[in-house]
């Protein structure tokens, strides 16, 4: 009987022939992820409780200092440390400084670090990021990972496969964040809970890698073990160069065995939103234009890579920021804000009067740098906008793409971002 | 640690997809390494449930609806949740990084639908965690609860993942025969 990806990835970890749904399999990991906020307890559990001296692999570990760093207050700063300390005890090879590095999600796949083929786990559980890049990735606990820390192997529960096909290709504005927020909303928070979600079809051959990892950093929105898609073209040249390991990309089989198969027109697809408190409150673009705002943030692993900050410069080029409104503009990575200097972003958002911060996770989840306060409301091009996400449970917050935040931080009110720009220019659309 | 067979407790019932940041708000994720002050916070960013923590009696039942604990993965939401002094979890369902987590802690959770529906708040319960029996005093009902997989059973009797981990620790020191 055919295997789907996901299977295959997890028997190959199991050393089995092949896996079924709702096996317990115990596999061998591939790479492994902790940062500022799950390190510590990871590092503790593993060294005075598990009786673990050092890390199955120091070379396939990496460790971000992303998500309340730079130290927002005392106690985070001494999370930062005892993250840098751990890091440097186990000599992971891996480690990325306040600076260096910025968010885990955006910083592993541009280091090259999470492969094709590979079974991936990260103590985040946007982890499930990674399955843009054709490999199996999942969001673990602390105690999970201190497992990995000492064995080099975790337990997982084969999951059902859910397979997502979109034909044709998605319209002018639309972007992978509509179309992902769009089947969150068809399916709901928990539609595809402790399943894989397998991404396919005409419309992702169309998008670039960034596109892809927007795709399948949601995956949890809809309560996924994990999001994965095929390898192609656009994977092999995002690799080029990147990849630090040698991999063996892996495919479904014709006859693999699918729990369900969701088709969708990804031309039918509209701009559109999560409204508050829910990712899967969906509505399109239409039905919340005029929203009145009190801040617009572009940030986090979802939406904060270059291809995000581009067209958001390109909608913010000659604008200025609507008074009442603050915008704020945090890129996921050091790498991203490096690029978008070169490039004259910085220059750009700075002149429309946003506020240009550090790569860091800060707003996403109301660490720091413009967490919400009682009634506010907030357009955000990240992920999660459940009651006291990003600050105060009685915040409201809408998640969108970045040019309609970029837009919509210019009129002061949620906006089609055709309204601010004629056309989005060739090459980044 | 062993868990108790039986446990009896007062109830506390929530709705469907409370999430990580509702059972405990990520600023309070400085006290990572302290359970007792995350415990304090527990279920805060519940509107409507500010102050919750301080009316829990040690040995209270969390009775939740459907994919309880979804969002982030931090393993502070079930630790917040013990720390406040809830003995046991009930849910119809739960979200997998919560659901491992707690397993992994070998903190008790329990799946049940029929509960997670027939269970008022305040509700007196006296659970059989190794029958899988849900016995409601207030109502005079009985609910059964889903089987978790052998392997999940082990780990919560177990103590969870740490003492698995050591044992399996232990195994690979005698195989190559070193002593640590």
């Amino acid at each position: 009987m055919g295997m789907t990806m996901t299977e295959k990835i997890l028997a190959r970890g199991a050393g089995r022939e092949s896996v079924v749904p709702g096996d317990l399999v115990l596999a061998k990991i591939d790479f492994a992820m902790g940062h500022d906020l799950t390190i510590p307890p990871a590092g503790r559990i593993m060294r005075e409780q598990m009786g673990a001296e050092k890390i199955w692999d120091p070379d396939r570990v990496a460790v971000t200092q992303d998500h309340f760093q730079p130290a927002k207050d005392a106690a985070s700063a001494t999370l930062g440390r005892l993250t840098r300390e751990f890091s440097h005890d186990m000599g992971i090879k891996w480690y990325f400084e306040v600076g260096q590095g910025g968010i885990c999600h955006t910083v592993l796949p541009e280091h090259g670090l999470v492969l094709p083929g590979e079974l991936v786990v990260g103590a985040d559980s946007h982890s499930c990021t990674y399955g843009a890049l054709n490999n199996f990735a999942t969001g673990i606990g602390s105690t999970d990972l201190a497992c990995v820390f000492a064995l080099g192997e975790l337990w997982f529960r084969v999951p059902e496969t859910l397979k997502f096909v979109y034909h044709n290709r998605l319209k002018e504005w639309v972007e992978a964040k509509d179309l992902i927020l769009y089947v969150i909303g068809q399916i709901g928070v928990d539609g595809a809970r402790s399943k894989a979600m397998e991404h396919t079809g005409e419309a992702l051959r169309h998008i670039d890698m960034e596109a892809r990892l927007t795709m399948t950093n949601m995956a949890i929105e809809a309560g996924a073990k994990n999001g994965i898609m095929e390898f192609d073209e656009v994977t092999k040249q995002y690799l080029d160069g990147r990849a630090k390991r040698a991999y063996t990309p892996v495919t479904s089989d014709p006859d693999a065995t699918y729990e369900k198969v969701f088709e969708f027109d990804a031309e039918k697809v509209e701009l559109g939103v999560a409204k508050p408190m829910s990712p899967d409150n969906y509505a399109p673009l239409s039905e919340v234009a005029g929203t009145r705002l009190d801040q617009v943030f572009i940030g986090s692993c979802t939406n904060s890579r270059i291809t995000d900050l581009r067209r958001a410069a390109a909608v913010l080029d000659g604008h200025k920021v609507a008074p009442g409104v603050r915008l704020i503009i945090t890129p996921s990575s050091h790498q991203v804000a490096i690029q978008a200097e070169k490039e004259g972003l910085i220059g750009i958002f700075l002149a429309s009067g946003a506020a240009w911060t550090t790569a860091t996770c800060g707003a996403c989840l109301g660490g720091h740098m413009g967490v919400l306060g009682e009634g506010e409301v907030c357009l955000s091009t990240t992920n999660r906008n459940f009651p006291g996400r990003m600050g105060h449970p009685k915040a409201m917050v809408y998640l969108s793409n970045p040019a309609v935040a970029a837009a919509s931080a210019v009129t002061g009110v949620i906006t089609h971002p055709g309204e601010v720009l004629k056309k989005m220019p060739a090459g980044i659309a | 640690m062993t868990v108790a067979k039986v446990v009896r407790g007062r109830t506390w019932k929530f709705g469907a997809n409370i999430d990580t940041d509702q059972i405990i708000p990520a600023k309070y994720a400085i006290y990572s390494l302290d359970e007792k002050e995350l415990g304090k916070h527990a279920m805060e960013g519940v509107p409507g449930r500010e102050g919750w923590a301080a009316q829990v009696t040690p040995g209270d039942i969390l009775v939740a609806d459907s994919n309880f604990g979804c969002g982030s993965s931090r393993e502070i939401a079930p630790i917040a949740i013990r720390g406040a002094g809830i003995s046991l979890v009930i849910a119809d369902s739960y979200a997998r990084i919560f659901f491992r987590n707690a397993i992994n802690m070998g903190y008790p959770i329990l799946q049940s639908p029929q509960a997670a529906e027939g269970v008022s708040e305040g509700d007196e319960l006296e659970v059989d965690l190794e029958e899988g029996i849900v016995r409601n005093f207030t109502k005079g009902d009985e609910y059964h609860c889903e089987a978790f997989p052998s392997f999940m059973n082990e780990l919560i009797h177990m103590g969870g993942l740490v003492p698995w981990v050591r044992k399996r620790l232990e195994e690979r020191r005698q195989l190559t025969g070193t002593h640590s």
